[in-house]
């Protein structure tokens, strides 16, 4: 059977919805029912301690779990109101539409430029001026435009860790997509880097729905607007991040932000 | 899917520092009680000793909240709390500010003594004085256990018996201004003990707010000024 594109529809907000998810690694179940709405628009923080399902979910909503064998879900993954595992879903128009950044930046053995445009130029784009606008709009969205315009060409591996995984963030907006997934994606930056990072997914968030998985409280308070706690394959608690913050209305998120599990 | 770990030794080292500030305001909530009961004790027998040493102690609370307020901006800085951490922090600033005023309110009541004492006021202070002074130290001790405790219901508790206090001060009133309506050399002396009916009045005030923080840091929900009610 052939592949059923998955095209953007005039309406799309980039709004993500789970309904009922469960997901499971063979016959290990690794999210419970999961319900969750996250808002367009906006940044969602996924906490939780390690192995409690937080990445699991996010590779869901890119389908990014698929490559691994034996796995399985059940319910609804909504991208506007459509399920993402509906048979015959194009993912690789999905993985566009959804991008993603991981927390070890992970940028091709190519110069900055071709990193950029790596998404729109297997899409088919070969304009050369269209390709130049795309990178360099990309870039600037991500940041960097300032610090690497005069080294387009030099090889990406040489930028700062920070740059290179701003340059992957760059990278996934050069596909134009709605949705923004980041596993713990300045975890391994300094704390400069960090605070760029963070002040550019601020920016993108009235242009993209963001969601992000952190284990640090702090950044998650900082920049999410909304925040859900997973724990052991459930949802615990989603709510707003300053409530979830300052007066959670669940014990064991209390007990998870405030370190006393036991 | 494994159990949750112990908690980083970050936080139980957070902790054991949240837990001296709890020693540091029950030390300052003892010593603000101590000096209501001093001081009040100081009126009831026109003891001179006693209500210099409620005067002089006052330096002593004053520190505390100065240690306290230091402590607790050191922990916002440092540790950056969240949820009930946080809220008790936040409330434990509030409260030793609550406690330093009572602390003075405590002051006032003794040197009011100390006029009365250098008067020679013969005038004898109400049973609704000495009524409202141990409702007042109830409530402070009540909504102090409340907050180190995070008894939401208890801090309640503490807030409704405001009314009674202010009930007694408005009968101490009416009473005083019939004393100084007989005679008129009782008006000063009258209007002493109205001035510690007016101080006590305020530790019960001070208390609810306490209760009231209490109230936050137990269950998340604000009802000050009825705001969440």
């Amino acid at each position: 059977m052939l592949a059923e594109p998955f095209i953007e529809s005039p309406s799309a907000t980039g709004a993500v919805e789970a309904r009922n998810f469960s997901f499971f690694y063979g016959k290990k179940q690794a999210l419970f029912d999961i319900s969750l709405a996250i808002e367009p628009r906006s940044i969602t923080a996924l906490i939780g301690p390690s192995g409690c399902g937080k990445s699991t979910f996010l590779r869901s909503i890119n389908r990014m779990n698929d490559t691994i064998p034996g796995v399985h879900q059940t319910g609804e993954m909504l991208l506007d109101a459509k399920d993402l595992y509906t048979h015959g879903t194009d993912v690789v128009a999905l993985r566009q539409r959804v991008g993603m950044v991981f927390q070890r930046w992970n940028p091709f053995p190519k110069s900055v430029y071709d990193n950029v445009v790596y998404g729109p130029r297997i899409n088919g784009v070969a304009s050369r001026p269209q390709l130049d606008e795309i990178a360099e709009d990309a870039l600037r969205r991500a940041g960097l435009w300032d610090e690497v315009k005069d080294r387009l060409r030099r090889s990406a591996l040489g930028l700062s860790g920070g740059q290179q995984q701003r340059l992957c963030i760059a990278r996934a907006l050069a596909n134009q997509p709605e949705v923004l997934l980041l596993d713990e994606p300045a975890s391994a930056l300094d704390p400069i880097a960090t605070a760029k990072v963070e002040q550019l997914l601020h920016e993108l968030k009235s242009e993209l729905t963001i969601v992000i998985v952190t284990h640090n409280l702090q950044q998650a308070a900082r920049i999410s607007t909304r925040t859900a706690f997973f724990f052991l394959g459930e949802l615990v608690e989603a709510d707003s991040t300053d409530r979830m913050f300052t007066r959670p209305r669940e014990q064991r998120t209390d007990a998870y932000i405030t370190g006393r599990f036991g | 899917m494994t159990a949750v770990q112990d908690p980083p030794n970050g936080f139980r080292h957070f902790h054991d520092q949240i837990d001296e500030l709890k020693a540091r305001l029950l030390a300052m909530s003892t010593r603000a009680e101590e000096m209501i009961e001093q001081a009040v004790e100081a009126l009831l027998h026109n003891d001179h000793g006693i209500a210099e040493m409620v005067v002089a102690s006052d330096i002593e609370v004053n520190a505390l909240e100065v240690e306290i307020e230091q402590r607790a901006v050191a922990l916002l800085a440092l540790q950056q709390p969240m949820a009930r951490d946080l809220r008790f922090i936040v409330g434990a600033i509030r409260v030793s500010n609550d406690l330093e005023r009572i602390g003075d309110h405590a002051v006032n009541i003794a040197q009011s003594s100390l006029r009365l004492i250098e008067q020679r006021a013969t005038l004898v202070p109400d049973p609704e004085i000495e009524d409202m002074a141990r409702r007042a130290r109830l409530m402070l001790s009540d909504a102090l256990d409340a907050f180190l405790r995070s008894d939401g219901a208890l801090g309640r508790q503490v807030c409704a018996a405001d009314d009674a206090v202010d009930a007694l001060h408005n009968s101490i009133f009416r009473i005083l201004l019939t004393h100084m309506m007989a005679d008129a050399r009782t008006i000063t002396p009258s209007l002493e003990l109205l001035l510690v009916s007016r101080n006590l009045e305020r530790v019960a005030d001070l208390a609810t707010n306490i209760g009231e923080d209490a109230v936050y840091l137990a269950e998340g929900k604000q009802i000050k000024h009825h705001f969440e009610d």
